[in-house]
């Protein structure tokens, strides 16, 4: 038998980067809210792993207008809550070395420039201008979007949790999902491994465990955890302002990404080629040669600064490289909010948001155009431009 | 300009270096030629080597290890562990204020790969634990891999001028620690399979089993060991007090090695907290030294560590305050007095009972914890690995060198040599070496006032038996199935013919000798002495004392003299009343002026106390995190960044689980913080593999 007291409005799994902002969202509406999740207390799962890069400057509509809402949000977190949370309006430069590199970004320029998105093409001496450390052997250019930028994934996080709090959220830490009970095509009970809950409605956002709570449902979510190493430097001297990234493909790597915190780290990841299939975040002793050799080429500066610390996250990938945002098919109070493809951390406060809408039934006309690209139906057929 | 070496010394010798020259803030000081930066800054008097981003307050050596980074300066341009790197002439050396500066590179970078070796044993760490096991394996022709992060092996047992403890059977009982390491690294050495990498740290031990080292401080190296030995020691505890983080506060361990391994003089009045063994030895080697000991605390009642070292330190006329703590270092950019008070059985101080006293250096000797974390990684990652002296477990250098030796027989079966079953009695020994001090019983005095006896002020069972070897007849007895028992002497008052190498070599100087034969009424008592023999000669008034430290009476010097055995240890005799004489134990070094508390208390101004010195957060910010609730320290770090900075949460994280007991939160509803690579921060072009800099 559940209480009263047992039964939510809305319960969230997973009080991560897309978690813990919608349950301030669906709280701040006025709704009970439960976030259930295994870890110990917020944002250990792959929150803390983000490295806080925030971007509008995608490939396609509903990413753009989603990170664009988000950018609103994190530049003006410390105005509206009160918090710092490191927000750095540092601008991201994607560097260009070939002229195939400079091909895609330009297309690219083309689909960012109709929504709108501050994003130019700048040739070698004036990205120079932009980014002096760059190595200028072999530079072409590249873009840059000012407004782009760069916060705390731990702060901002944190900062969600204690507000959603304040807002009457409950949390519950150290508490896994171990199954639903569904009945009439809706889920009747969520059993935990310390008691079962009951909630109008239900959200998966359970980051790279996302399949595996999908299938209590009986759903098979093409959610899959890719696995990424990152690290982070001592603090220096400002000296780079844009996150910079590098396309180009390597040996045993795609692209990377590096960039200056507010508060003086340099903070990098790479993106493994093949991809890391499974949940092991063990370090590897093939990172570090890898990651800083690239690091350096692109910018010798760096090689005197000193790694501090490393570690491994989750990507919870797509097979089209686009989260999975909008009602479960089947199950009529399921929404998913998964697959956000190591983008949880920018996409969390507006996609927070948007599942508030979902919940309180007051989605847009915008918001529908946004939820048929990451519709949970698609056809997963098309492919992300730009990872 | 004032030089703060140490021009003379009772223990060690005194090496002439060349003079070279670096410039401090443009400034020209001397230095000697191999020494680290910190210590040719020590050296020239300059303690304050930078000061913090957060809060701008001063910074200087702590560890002295290359763990805590606050010793961290700007040499020749790029960020550097003072205490890790040796200046060169012409060095030119700046304070570390706020974040550095990245120099420019214009220079088109080149890389070779990553070199990546096999072995059959790597051991991570040449100090007793894993030299030992090192020369097992060496017999035995086993190929291995010895890394130290040091100039040289040895580890700890570089810094101990004293006489060691435990079996002179098994582990080198009677001989002093930096002679050990001179006899266990001439023995690794003489072994062809095995390699030592000098100044080579380890990174991280990594998922895929391969071991990342950074060979000589210059060249990222993967080792793919068949077999991994973790043997890296420990790393001192830190204290959250007031003003604990002004520059004089240091840890035992960087003391002694400003001390003994680099002969230079961190302070002139000392002050220690901690009554271990640690902090009993290291105020003797202060005093060794010429550094007054103020007092030493110890918030038990009774010191930890074995009673003869707490003797030997309160007959040189320091004052030990038992169930006393620190309140605050106090100064304003360094440190210039203590304030301390007694503590109730719950360890809280007692108002009305706060002191002062007048000192220029702290030593926190509060415990070690073992630096495991290799060791549990390579569990973690299902390597075939083994953990070695306090890296295991916390204990004396002698078991130390016991475990190794027989890690090193355990490794060799592992790889599959013949060398037989390993005896039970040697684990034994080993369980032995690593016990606590027992049961006190009182002295012996002598039946008859006639002919000569040996006193042994040695009351407590501890795990040592020179004594026992010394005796040229075989006189004194120490039980050899366990060597924790007190010696016995089976002699009679005619035995002994004062030879007094059992005087000279008991590593407590806890053994005197009576003489009565040439006046039974004024008998001549031969006390061990290992100070400068120049500060005392015939004929000089001194003040002798008991067990205890308590002043018997004031007696001219009859004798000085070394015996021709002993190693640096002299013999001073006096002559007393036949009452008087068999208490003797010691005379004072020290005069009681110099440990007198302040005549006011001094009450440090800032009103937090820091536990994470990296970043500076105090314990009243994570004090009300925990009131808040908060369990997970990965939490805590998220908020405060305690456990973020460039330590690696090496001093911190056992401090806030601390305050979590304080708060009543119990141990097993705490969550500890992520274990992360790197141990250290390395420059990224090192890992890289990049061609740059020279080998040193």
């Amino acid at each position: 038998m559940t209480h009263p007291s047992d039964h939510f409005d809305v319960i969230i799994i997973g009080a991560g980067s897309l978690g813990t902002p919608t349950a301030y969202y669906l709280a701040n509406a006025g709704l009970k809210v439960l976030v259930l999740d295994a870890v110990s207390s917020v944002g250990q799962g792959s929150n803390k792993r983000a490295i806080g890069g925030i971007r509008a400057t995608h490939s396609d509509p509903a990413k753009i207008r989603l990170c664009q809402r988000s950018i609103e949000i994190f530049s003006t977190f410390k105005e509206v809550f009160g918090d710092d949370i490191e927000w750095d309006r540092c601008g991201y430069a994607f560097v260009a070395y070939h002229e195939k590199e400079e091909q895609t970004l330009k297309n690219l320029l083309i689909t960012q420039k109709n929504y709108q998105l501050e994003n130019d093409w700048y040739d070698q001496k004036d990205l120079l201008k932009i980014v002096p450390d760059l190595n200028p052997r072999g530079l072409i250019g590249g873009t840059f979007s000012p407004n782009d930028g760069s916060a705390s994934p731990l702060l901002s996080n944190h900062a969600y949790y204690t507000h959603a709090l304040e807002k009457g959220a409950e949390f519950h830490f150290s508490e896994a999902v171990i199954g639903m009970q569904t009945d009439h095509g809706r889920i009747q009970k969520v059993l935990t491994s310390k008691a079962e809950y009951q909630a109008d409605f239900v959200i998966n956002c359970a980051g790279a465990a996302a399949d595996c709570i999908g299938s209590m449902t009986g759903l098979d979510l093409p959610v899959k955890p890719d696995s990424h190493e990152a690290a982070i430097t001592e603090p220096v001297a400002r000296f780079l302002g844009p996150m910079i990234v590098d396309i180009r493909p390597a040996v045993g790597s795609s692209n990377y990404y590096f960039y200056q915190h507010i508060t003086g780290q340099i903070i990098f990841c790479i993106t493994p080629s093949p991809n890391a299939w499974g949940e092991d975040v063990n370090e590897t002793s093939s990172f570090l040669p890898m990651v800083s050799r690239r690091m350096i080429e692109v910018m010798p500066r760096l090689k005197n600064i000193r790694v501090r610390r490393t570690w491994r996250g989750l990507y919870p990938m797509t097979p089209d490289g686009f989260p999975i945002l909008g009602w479960a098919p089947e199950i009529s109070n399921l929404l998913l909010g998964v697959g956000l493809c190591g983008q949880g951390f920018m996409l969390g406060p507006s996609c927070g948001e948007l599942l508030t809408r979902l919940v309180t039934n007051s989605i847009t006309d915008q918001d529908k155009e946004t939820l048929a690209i990451l519709s949970p139906t698609r056809s997963f057929n098309s492919q992300e431009l730009l990872k | 300009m004032t030089d703060h070496r140490i021009k003379k010394h009772p223990i060690l010798t005194i090496p002439t270096k060349k003079v070279i020259s670096f410039s401090w803030q443009g400034n020209k000081l001397p230095a000697l030629e191999g020494e680290t930066i910190a210590s040719a800054l020590f050296a020239n008097g300059i303690k304050v080597f930078g000061h913090h981003h957060k809060d701008k307050s001063p910074l200087g050596i702590f560890c002295a290890n290359g763990q805590c980074s606050q010793c961290m300066v700007i040499a020749d341009g790029l960020p550097v562990k003072a205490c890790m790197e040796t200046v060169v002439d012409g060095m030119q050396i700046f304070p570390n204020d706020g974040h550095p500066v990245l120099p420019e590179v214009h220079s088109q970078p080149s890389f070779k790969s990553v070199p990546e070796i096999n072995v059959p044993v790597l051991i991570l760490g040449g100090g007793p634990a894993g030299l030992s096991a090192a020369i097992e394996l060496g017999k035995l022709g086993i190929h291995a891999l010895l890394v130290d992060d040091k100039h040289r092996v040895g580890g700890k047992l570089v810094l101990q001028t004293h006489r060691f403890f435990g079996s002179a059977d098994a582990v080198y009982a009677g001989t002093r620690g930096i002679d050990i390491a001179t006899i266990l690294e001439k023995e690794v050495t003489q072994y062809p399979s095995i390699d030592i990498w000098l100044q080579s740290t380890c990174l991280a031990v990594y998922s895929d089993q391969k071991v990342g080292i950074l060979k000589h401080g210059n060249e990222y190296v993967l080792v793919n060991p068949e077999i991994l030995l973790v043997a890296c020691g420990a790393r001192e505890k830190f204290l959250a007090f007031k003003g604990n983080t002004l520059p004089g506060v240091y840890g035992a361990g960087a003391f002694q090695t400003l001390v003994n391994r680099d002969l230079v003089k961190p302070a002139d009045k000392l002050f220690i907290v901690g009554g271990g063994n640690v902090g009993l030895i290291a105020g003797y080697h202060a005093l060794q030294a010429g550094i007054n000991v103020i007092g030493l605390i110890e918030a038990l009642p009774e010191c930890g560590g074995y009673k003869v070292h707490k003797d030997k330190l309160v007959r040189m006329g320091v004052p030990i305050h038992t169930s006393h703590t620190i309140l605050s270092a106090n100064g304003a950019d360094k440190v210039e007095s203590v304030s301390i008070a007694a503590v109730d059985d719950k360890f809280i101080p007692i108002p009305g009972s706060e002191q002062s006293f007048e000192c220029d250096a702290i030593l926190i000797a509060v415990g070690l914890d073992p630096v495991s974390e290799f060791y549990q990684k390579a569990v973690d990652f299902k390597m075939n690995a083994f953990v070695a002296g306090d890296a295991e477990e916390i204990a004396e250098a002698s078991a130390a060198i016991f475990s190794g030796k027989i890690k090193g027989l355990e490794i060799a079966k592992a790889l599959g040599q013949e060398i037989g079953e390993i005896p039970a009695l040697w684990y034994r020994t080993g369980e032995i070496l690593k016990s606590r001090p027992g049961n006190v019983f009182s002295e012996e005095l002598p039946n008859l006032p006639e002919g000569v006896v040996p006193i042994f002020h040695c009351s407590q069972e501890i795990p040592c038996d020179p004594c026992s070897s010394l005796c040229p007849h075989g006189l004194i007895v120490v039980d050899k199935k366990d060597i924790r028992s007190v010696p016995t002497f089976i002699g009679n008052n005619y035995c002994c013919e004062v030879c007094e190498k059992c005087v000279a070599g008991c590593p407590g100087l806890a053994i005197t000798l009576v003489d009565y034969r040439a006046n039974p009424e004024k008998p001549i008592v031969s006390i061990p002495y290992e100070f400068s023999s120049e500060m005392i000669t015939r004929d000089d008034i001194v003040t002798i004392l008991d067990t205890e430290g308590n002043s018997l009476c004031d007696t001219d010097v009859f004798d000085i003299h070394s015996i021709k055995t002993s190693d640096r240890t002299m013999i001073i005799q006096v002559e007393t009343d036949k009452e008087t004489a068999p208490h003797i134990a010691g005379i004072r070094i020290q005069s009681p002026r110099i440990t007198q508390p302040m005549f006011q208390y001094v009450n440090h101004v800032t009103d937090d106390t820091i536990v994470c010195r990296c970043e500076h957060v105090s314990a009243g910010e994570i004090r009300a995190l925990i009131r808040q609730g908060y369990k997970d320290i990965n939490e805590i770090k998220t908020v405060t960044r305690a456990c973020m900075g460039a330590c690696g949460a090496k001093t911190c994280a056992s401090l806030i689980r601390r305050i979590f007991r304080e708060e009543g939160v119990p141990n097993d509803k705490i969550i500890d913080p992520s274990k992360r690579p790197l141990f250290i921060e390395v420059p990224l072009g090192l890992l890289a593999g990049e061609n740059s800099k020279e080998s040193k």
